[in-house]
């Protein structure tokens, strides 16, 4: 129906055609489909989450086996907000509650790579299917990669000496209201869709340009087929862009839809994610470089893997 | 009353610090306020997602920066 009404008001209304009624199309269309989907998802996922925080994931993950713990911790980071100005509080706070590290890893994987700007854009964009894909090989780098990093034992490169609490520990209880828990989507719904709609217009808006006036066999043959290395370039490129997903995920659905192969689209966006500068200048402070470049080397060889692996299979 | 702003010193920590302040103000109360960055201290409260916000020694709210009016709520329970 939305579709319709501007196509309606592109072509019957305002009367414009070729590439640039094309272009302006695609830029209203996919500018507005996006932000009701942001709006709506996020306000969703933030309600739900005020039912958990990183206390109570910390205090389900204590004690528990370490494949189990891995599995357990890439599926809270679905569910808890991540920001990297808390990793170090987190890290020391796992250790402190004497976590593996390996686990604190699959956490620290999976939060910042499922977070729900991604998986909102990801749903409107590309449908449900990749989206469940998105988040099941999330999930397998998350965990896979944590359970490596504990069994290379690495402990000695936690540069801060804390001290293991004894005993079990006790949920940090905060109660809310279910009317507080509304204001409180609503407040972070509002505060990220003000923080992040520029980009989505950015990002939306160079790709209607790519829509209207790049041809097909450009893309091709830079980021399809044709580019053996496509893969690894789009998870080197993927890295400095963080927190960008806003701006970058409607750009890959445009040059997914003109050639390049999902493999590569699904490498590049989960590098966007996963793996930030910015939080490894954060851990640098409480972890030495060797631990960082093993966490950034493994998942960016996973990452990889998984590229390969779709663009091989589909 | 004590109010302490547990964070290591993020933007989303100095926001929070202001609004305890804004909270103070307006509420009229004596009430000292102080902001803790030493990150041995936050995690003896058992805080692992800053920032936070401790009232006479009690964790009230973790990971979130809260309104001036959701501050004076805790500050009055």
């Amino acid at each position: 129906m939305w579709k319709e009404s501007v196509d309606y008001f592109i072509y019957d209304v305002l009367k414009l055609e070729g590439h640039g009624g094309e272009a302006i199309n695609f830029f209203i269309y996919d500018t507005f489909k996006i932000w009701f989907l942001l709006i709506t998802i996020i306000f969703v996922v933030s309600y739900l989450r005020t039912h958990f925080n990183t206390e109570y994931v910390r205090a389900h993950l204590q004690g528990k086996s370490e494949l189990y713990g891995n599995v357990l911790a890439a599926l809270f980071g679905i569910i808890t907000p991540f920001c990297s100005c808390s990793a170090i509080p987190l890290f020391l706070g796992f250790i402190q509650a004497r976590i593996p590290i390996g686990v604190t890893f699959s956490f620290l994987i999976s939060s910042p790579m499922n977070n729900e700007i991604a998986i909102a854009l990801l749903f409107g964009l590309f449908g449900w299917k990749v989206t469940a894909i998105y988040i099941g090989f999330g999930l397998l780098v998350a965990i896979v990669g944590g359970f490596v990093i504990g069994r290379l034992k690495m402990e000695r490169y936690v540069l801060m000496d804390v001290k293991p609490m004894q005993g079990e520990l006790e949920e940090v209880k905060i109660s809310l209201t279910t009317k507080d828990r509304v204001q409180e989507a609503y407040t972070y719904t509002r505060d990220i869709f003000k923080s992040i709609y520029l980009y989505v217009l950015a990002g939306v808006g160079i790709g209607a340009l790519i829509h209207g006036y790049i041809p097909a066999d450009f893309i091709a043959a830079y980021a399809g087929a044709q580019n053996p290395f496509a893969v690894i370039i789009a998870v080197l490129m993927g890295i400095p862009m963080y927190s960008n997903a806003a701006g970058v995920i409607p750009l890959v659905e445009v040059l997914t839809a003109k050639g390049m192969l999902l493999g590569t689209a699904l490498s590049f966006m989960m590098a966007v994610t996963a793996l930030s500068l910015p939080e490894a200048m954060i851990l640098k402070k409480i972890l030495h470089i060797k631990l960082i470049a093993t966490f950034f080397g493994i998942v960016g060889l996973g990452i990889i893997a998984i590229g390969y692996l779709f663009n091989f299979l589909l | 009353m004590k109010i302490e702003v547990l964070g290591t010193g993020c933007a989303k920590c100095k926001t929070l610090e202001a609004v305890a302040k804004e909270a103070i103000a307006k509420s009229g109360l004596f009430v000292q306020l102080e902001k803790v960055e030493d990150i041995m201290k936050i995690m003896e409260y058992q805080v692992v997602s800053t920032p936070a916000l401790v009232i006479d020694g009690k964790v009230v709210s973790t990971g979130k920066v809260l309104s001036v009016d959701e501050v004076l709520a805790f500050m009055k329970k």
